[in-house]
Formats: C-alpha cells, structure tokens, sequence
C-alpha cells in the first residue's frame, strides 16, 4: 500500500535520509525504530509532504505521491498523528476531531465518524466541551489519534505515540492502536523509540540510524537480533 | 459628561476596529505589520471619493472600501510575508514599513498632498441631523459609526467562533505546522486572515473619514500606532481584549479633549497605555482570549 523506494531528504545541506526504501502493506502494523535525530521524524514528514524529498519514490497505491502537499497526501488516506500530539491547545476535543476531518465534505459520515470515535476513546465523549491543551499527556494521545482518524484514512502514520507518558498509559496506548487495527483495518507505520513496545505489536520492523536503515525483518526476528538486542532492546 | 462618554465611545469603537483587525492579524500570523494605518487611509479615501464624486451613500462607501482593502491586504500578506515566509522577521516588517512608505505616496499622487474634505453639503444630513435618547443628543454619523464598528466586531466574533473557516483560522493561529499537516492550506488561511483584518481597518477609515471629515494622505501614521497599541495593550492576541483597549482609550481621549486640551489628546491616551503595560506588561488580557495560545 505504502512504498518507500530509495529516498533521500535534505535540510539545507544536511543529507537527512539517505536513501530510505521501506513498504507497508494493507491493514499491517509496521515499525519504524531509532534513537534520537536518526531521521525517524523526517520520514514521516517526507512521506506526508511536509518536507520535499529530493531523490527516491514515495509511492501509495501504486500512485506517485512524493511532492504532493499534505492536503493530497491526507486525501488519498494517510493521517498523521504528529510527534508530541500537537493537539490544537486552545480548541474543545470536539473542535480538534472536527479539524481531523477538514478535508472531508460528507457530514452524515463525519457525524458518524465522530460518534464511532467516542465509543473507541471514552476519554472523547468525556471531554468532549473541554479545551484540549488541559487534558493530560496520555489523554492527548487519544484525542490525537481520534482526530487522524477522524480523517477516514487507510493508513495511519504515528510518529513516538509514547513520548512523555506514563509506563501504565504507554501499554494502553498500544492496546488501543492494536484495537483500531483490528476493528478498522487501519494499516499502521508506527515511528517509536520504545522498540520493545513497537515490535510487541507489529508484524514487521525497520532499524534507522543516521538516515540509513540498517536493519529489518519480521518483528521476531528483530527481537531477537543480537545486535538489535544489544543497541535497542536493552537486553544484556 | 455624557455626551462625552458617547463621543469617546464613538472615537472608541473604531479604535477598537482596528486594533481587532490588528490582533487577527498578529494573532494568526504571529507578525507584526506596519501598513495597517495606511490600509486604513486607502479606505478613508475610497470614501471621499465615492461621496464626493458619484454618490454620498454610507452603505455604498463601505461596501465599496470594504472590497478595494480587502484586496490591499490579500496584496500585502502575499508581498511581505509569502514572498519572505522562511525569512527572517525583520525582512517583512521591514517591507511592511516600506508598503506603508509606498501608499503615502500614492496617495499624495493620486488625491493631492494637502488636506482634502468632502463637500459639507454633501454630508449635511448625516453629520448634523440628530435625534434624542434618553434626553440627550446623538447624531445620525455618530449612531452610523458606533453601529457599523459594534456590528463589525460581532460579525468577526461570529465569523471566527463559529464558522468552519473561523475553526480552520484558530487551529492555524495555535499550531500552523499541524493545521498544515492535517490539510488546512495555511497560506491560504494567513492571506484571508491578513485581508479580513485590514478590511477592517479600511472600514474604520470610512467611519473615521466621514466622522472629521478631513483628509489627508499621511491620516494613518498616528492612528497606525494606535490602533497596534491597543491591541499591545489588550493583551496582542486576545479579541475582547482589543475591543477592551480600544474603547477605554477612546473614552479617555475624548474626557481629556473636554476636561483639558484637544492638542493633549494623544499625550492622555500615550501616557494611559504606558501606564497600563508598566503594571501588565502582558497587557490587559495578556494570557487569555480565543486566538491566543500556541501549539508547543
């Protein structure tokens, strides 16, 4: 569905990927790992258009989609839940989730959407009138991915859904990403740091470092990788 | 004593115009620009010539001046700030001051560098026809000014709060990357914001050239100034806050005129917003308001 071949992005004169080549397929949770600045958030940010690559094909459904403004990208049915959340802070739950379904015009099926978001986040039908930005972190993370959703994508694209949470709210995040796989066919590219967590739940995995990917293979392979092991996975 | 307070409020309610359509601008595109005031003195000018030369209709000039700096300020965001959008800050303030520099020039062109007025014939009726309420005199100018800047505001506040497209500007006005992200076409939303914003100024120099009835091209240096420190003192992103300021130093200007000296006007209303940043120096509503608030 999704087809990275050989891309590489630049900001300014700093070589950011060097030739990335990654594909996730229809309804797959695939993994995409890494330490801090290895290029993780730039794949995603090249993959929805928000920076240019300048080499390589970004394909989705067979269709060209590198060069494409976000608009286009979102269109064709990728959503991002972006790094840290970025929930609109000073708008209800409700104006968020209605800022995830922008693009669309159909509002018998937004209305639906937003009810069937409800019923897989509680915390949305709770909060629904409170302004985003006085939820708290692993509440954000919900919201967030209710809003992506909101956007009726085939394809989600999570960059560090764990970042800043409590250990506990981390594995329900997991749960609930795991759920909406399951219930929706939502393929996913989650982009972690927390490998062990990412790789309990995807059936694939990539390893970048330095804007290269050094590693993949199925997710237990990468579990039990000694190299993985020894950089990612902290087992001694 | 009252009649003052309605003066002020009138002088007030357009201070208040531009300051907001200031703070919409700030509050989206999070920059500062310094060709309001002569946005301002473009639509002064549409007025005096629509009344002057075709038609003195109040709701013609407005509309006329509402659509000619509409397209001014759709001109300056996409000239200052597209074109200079991964520039540093400096270089579209600094062409915002050269635009401004710019339109005083055309102005002086195009009108003539001295003081112009609208024929008083022409404006008899509005600027000196009067009616009693409540025992006290109002003109028709006046009601039309305090009417037209009141029913601005509220259309903004409906326009903002509770349209999709006023839902698309406070996303973009907290986090641009994200609304980005999730399709909003930003420079888009950063044209339209920069053009509603100064239509609202270009109104306010309708009202406020028909109100004095004097023209001339550099009108909009001092009311420029203002109408940014208003919406200083207002808090810079916060809507009420603007509306806040600008009539409070509306009110003051015209106590001062009576109590004092009409020469001490702009001293009073300076002094008064000095004092207000020395004690909030984040300005009246410094942390609150609907378009404040940024995404990290």
């Amino acid at each position: 569905m999704l087809k990275l071949t050989d891309v590489h992005t630049y900001y300014g004169h700093f070589h950011a990927l060097k030739g990335i080549s990654l594909e996730v397929g229809d309804g797959e949770i695939v993994s995409l790992l890494g330490g801090n600045a290895c290029g993780k958030s730039t794949t995603m940010k090249s993959i929805l258009g928000m920076v240019k690559a300048k080499q390589g094909t970004i394909e989705y459904d067979g269709r060209q989609i590198s060069g494409l403004p976000p608009s286009d990208v979102v269109r064709a049915g990728i959503s991002p839940v972006l790094e840290r959340r970025r929930l609109f802070p000073e708008l209800t739950v409700e104006e968020n989730l209605t800022m995830g379904a922008y693009l669309r015009s159909d509002k018998a099926a937004i209305k639906a959407d937003a009810e069937k978001m409800a019923e897989l986040f509680p915390i949305v039908a709770e909060r629904r009138k409170q302004l985003a930005g006085s939820l708290s972190g692993g509440e954000q993370q919900m919201v967030a991915m209710a809003r992506a959703l909101m956007a009726s994508p085939r394809l989600l694209i999570m960059d560090e859904p764990s970042m800043g949470l409590s250990p506990k709210y981390v594995e329900t995040v997991f749960e609930v990403i795991q759920d909406v796989n399951a219930k929706e066919g939502v393929a996913m590219l989650l982009v972690e740091q927390n490998a062990n967590m990412a790789l309990s739940i995807a059936a694939r995995g990539y390893v970048l470092q330095t804007g290269e990917i050094v590693l993949s293979g199925s997710a237990d392979e990468l579990l039990n990788n000694p190299q993985m092991q020894k950089a990612y996975l902290g087992v001694a | 004593m009252l009649e003052q307070l309605i003066n002020g409020l009138t002088q007030g309610s357009v201070y208040a115009l531009l300051a907001l359509g200031f703070t919409i601008i700030f509050g989206t595109l999070r920059m500062v620009t310094f060709a309001h005031g002569e946005v301002f003195m473009g639509g002064a000018y549409v007025g005096l010539t629509l009344f002057t030369y075709l038609t003195p209709s109040l709701p013609l000039a407005l509309l006329v001046a509402a659509v000619v700096t509409f397209i001014m300020g759709a001109l300056i965001e996409i000239i200052a700030f597209r074109f200079l959008r991964n520039a540093p800050h400096f270089s579209s303030l600094l062409v915002t001051i050269g635009l401004s520099v710019i339109l005083i020039n055309l102005a002086q062109l195009i009108f003539g560098p001295e003081t112009r007025s609208i024929p008083p014939a022409l404006i008899e009726d509005l600027a000196f026809g009067e009616i009693q309420i409540f025992g006290f005199y109002v003109t028709y100018l006046q009601m039309a000014v305090l009417g037209v800047a009141i029913a601005m505001m509220v259309a903004t506040y409906f326009f903002i709060e509770h349209t999709p497209i006023g839902l698309a500007i406070r996303a973009t006005s907290q986090d641009h990357e994200a609304a980005y992200a999730m399709g909003v076409n930003v420079n888009r939303i950063f044209t339209l914001t920069f053009a509603v914003g100064s239509m609202m100024g270009g109104i306010a120099g309708v009202l406020i050239g028909l109100y004095y009835n004097v023209f001339y091209p550099t009108m909009g240096i001092l009311l420029g100034i203002k109408a940014f420190s208003a919406s200083v003192v207002g808090g810079l992103v916060s809507m009420p806050g603007a509306i806040i300021a600008g009539l409070t130093i509306g009110v003051i200007e015209s106590f001062a005129v009576d109590f004092w000296n009409a020469s001490y006007r702009h001293l009073v209303a300076f002094v008064f917003m000095i004092i207000i940043l020395v004690i909030r120096p984040a300005g009246i509503m410094g942390k609150s308001g609907p378009m404040s608030g940024r995404g990290d």
